[in-house]
């Protein structure tokens, strides 16, 4: 059974007069471990997608499976729940919280879970030495390069080792050097087992996917992946 | 989310902001303050009335001839029947118990005085030596009533300070001879001015023995006895005694009635205690207003952290984690707030203490806790709202908006 199963997933928005379907008739499967990207123009749909994937909005119709469970019926708290040991996200834009340190900002998911202190400080010093930010540990994200704010992020976003890392134009703030390096740790990430789905507009991020899914006004246009 | 990490999450959010929490801490702080300090000053006035009541002496105890069912001082005290009479001989059997000073025994009637032609309808009022000091009165030239043995009856009298100077104007008093209906009394001294006291114009009265009186008035029994007791604690103790004594004295029936200077003395708290409440009530207001400036405030934390509240959700946070880091916030600011309040206030009454010593203005602890836990509920339930909008943000929304 695969890890994530979309079936006629069904996503519309109400734009003052006019509905906006954001996403139509949406059918994908993807197995655990998979490296999958997800492309198309604005406005095709891509981040709703990944939004419905984190549990963070819902389908107005279809259903969605993850590890083998219905997620439609899911409670806000339920949903939270299943984000916080299922799912870690990587933004743009980093999202880090300014007036905490890059320990702290690492911590953050497991502080909300309601994890030990002990446990925390050991997985975080785990995270920073492998992140090659021992460093950088105390230092508070507007001292950060924008490949250390990235890299605290996906530090963060696996942290509490989600199967899924969901990741929403990962580079797209960063220059081309550093970029290259995100993905690198990324392509790691997924090497050790974690399912990763990448939202780019880079063709060249996007080639390195074992999987590309493109889409166009909220359709799937093609799916390399797509069996048969 | 422990509730130790929301704390500290919320204490970061605090100390995040310098300004902002400068400033709410200011807002909020003043107005505990006020609640402080205004109770300091209404009960520092509570403190100062029942100061003075003290010195007058609320450690008096009255008996009055007749049962009444009355407490306390009313006109049904006046008219009670008197079925056995309150004698000096009653007054000087309680002289002897124990825990009692001073005895005083009051004989009162209205009479003509006379001086030089100058006639004053007056109050005289029959008593004994030991009235001065009961009623801590000062002689302002000569002496009081004798009390030497076999003087206490004398015809002498002593003059309050007006009707010293309605009758003589500027010329001496003491040593004169004047006449009282139709007895005459030699003055033995005047008293130092002394207001009312106990609904009673001293100053205009003239004083004579008791037993003088008795004879002038032409009647027997007492109007009051007047007891002092050592101090105030005990005057429930002492008040059995004297119960005690005088039915002994009066054949095991009590045809008398006990009064204290509480009674009187408690009015006077409650209505002052009363202003007090109505004064911290009006400083409580400004608590009012410094809680919507915290419900302002975190409003706008609220849509500042927008797209924090959106990351919050995506790394799993419940709506309850929110809803609390934002509540835990408010209270944070408005329960610090309220310390350093009760600092100032403090403060304040203090500095209060330094301009009026006589006054002794220390904020009673109810107003300290009442202000400290105004300040948490404010909080609490201003922060309520913003917390609440915070936890109901869409998070794609939240997360979008950067």
């Amino acid at each position: 059974m695969a890890l994530i199963e979309l079936a006629h997933i069904e996503r519309r928005f109400t734009l003052g007069d006019s509905v906006v379907h954001a996403l139509r008739g949406v059918n994908i499967g993807i197995e655990a471990s998979e490296y999958v990207a997800v492309i198309g123009p604005s406005g095709s749909g891509k981040s709703t997608l990944l939004n419905l994937l984190g549990l963070l909005d819902r389908p107005d119709a279809g259903s969605y499976r993850l590890d083998g469970r219905d997620t439609t019926g899911l409670s806000p708290d339920e949903a939270a729940n299943m984000r916080s040991r299922h799912i870690g996200f990587v933004f743009q834009s980093f999202h880090l919280v300014p007036r905490l340190t890059a320990a702290e900002n690492i911590a953050l998911p497991m502080v909300l879970a309601g994890i030990d202190p002990a446990e925390r400080k050991r997985r975080v010093q785990k995270a920073l030495e492998g992140f090659g930010l021992a460093d950088r540990a105390h230092h508070q994200p507007n001292q950060l390069s924008g490949g250390q704010r990235q890299r605290v992020a996906i530090a963060r976003a696996t942290v509490m080792q989600p199967g899924v890392l969901l990741c929403d134009e990962p580079t797209g703030n960063l220059d081309r050097q550093t970029g290259q390096e995100v993905t690198h740790l990324l392509e790691d990430l997924n090497a050790n087992g974690v399912t990763l789905i990448v939202v780019t507009h880079d063709p060249s991020m996007a080639e390195r996917a074992r999987r590309q899914i493109r889409m166009e006004d909220g359709a799937v246009l093609s799916d390399s992946g797509e069996p048969g | 989310m422990k509730p130790l990490d929301i704390l500290r999450f919320a204490l970061r959010a605090v100390t995040a902001y310098p300004l902002r929490t400068t400033l709410m801490l200011l807002a909020m702080s003043i107005g505990v303050a006020a609640v402080v300090m205004l109770t300091a000053l209404g009960d520092g006035a509570r403190q100062y009335v029942v100061n003075e009541f003290n010195a007058l002496g609320s450690n008096l105890l009255i008996v009055l001839p007749g049962r009444s069912e009355t407490r306390g001082v009313n006109p049904a005290t006046f008219v009670t029947d008197t079925p056995r009479d309150l004698s000096i001989a009653d007054a000087d059997a309680l002289r002897r118990l124990p825990g009692v000073v001073r005895v005083s025994p009051l004989v009162v009637g209205t009479s003509e005085v006379a001086f030089g032609g100058k006639l004053r309808e007056t109050l005289i009022l029959g008593t004994n030596a030991q009235y001065l000091a009961l009623r801590r009165f000062t002689m302002n030239k000569g002496t009081f009533l004798p009390d030497t043995a076999g003087q206490e009856n004398a015809a002498v009298a002593v003059l309050g300070s007006k009707l010293r100077a309605e009758l003589f104007g500027t010329a001496p008093a003491v040593g004169r001879m004047l006449r009282i209906g139709d007895r005459r009394y030699r003055i033995t001294g005047v008293l130092a001015p002394t207001g009312n006291a106990m609904g009673l114009a001293i100053d205009e009265m003239a004083f004579i023995p008791a037993e003088q009186a008795f004879a002038l008035f032409n009647t027997s029994t007492l109007f009051r006895i007047f007891i002092e007791v050592r101090e105030r604690g005990a005057l429930a103790a002492s008040g059995e005694r004297v119960r005690a004594v005088l039915k002994a004295r009066h054949d095991g029936e009590e045809d008398f009635t006990q009064i204290t200077q509480d009674a009187v003395l408690g009015t006077f708290d409650k209505i002052l205690g009363a202003i007090t409440l109505g004064v911290a009530g009006i400083a409580a207001i400004s608590l009012a207003v410094a809680g919507i400036l915290v419900m302002n405030v975190m409003l706008v934390a609220v849509t500042q952290r927008t797209p924090e509240i959106g990351l919050l959700k995506a790394l799993g946070a419940s709506n309850r984690n929110i809803r609390l880091a934002f509540l835990a916030e408010a209270v944070l600011l408005s329960l610090g707030g309220g310390v350093v309040g009760v600092a100032l206030g403090q403060l304040g009454a203090w500095a209060l203490r330094l301009t009026y010593p006589v006054l002794p203005a220390f904020p009673p602890h109810w107003a300290v806790l009442a202000g400290l836990g105004t300040a948490l509920v404010t909080g609490m339930l201003f922060g309520f709202l913003p917390a609440r909008r915070a936890a109901q943000l869409d998070a794609v929304d939240a997360l979008g908006r950067h």
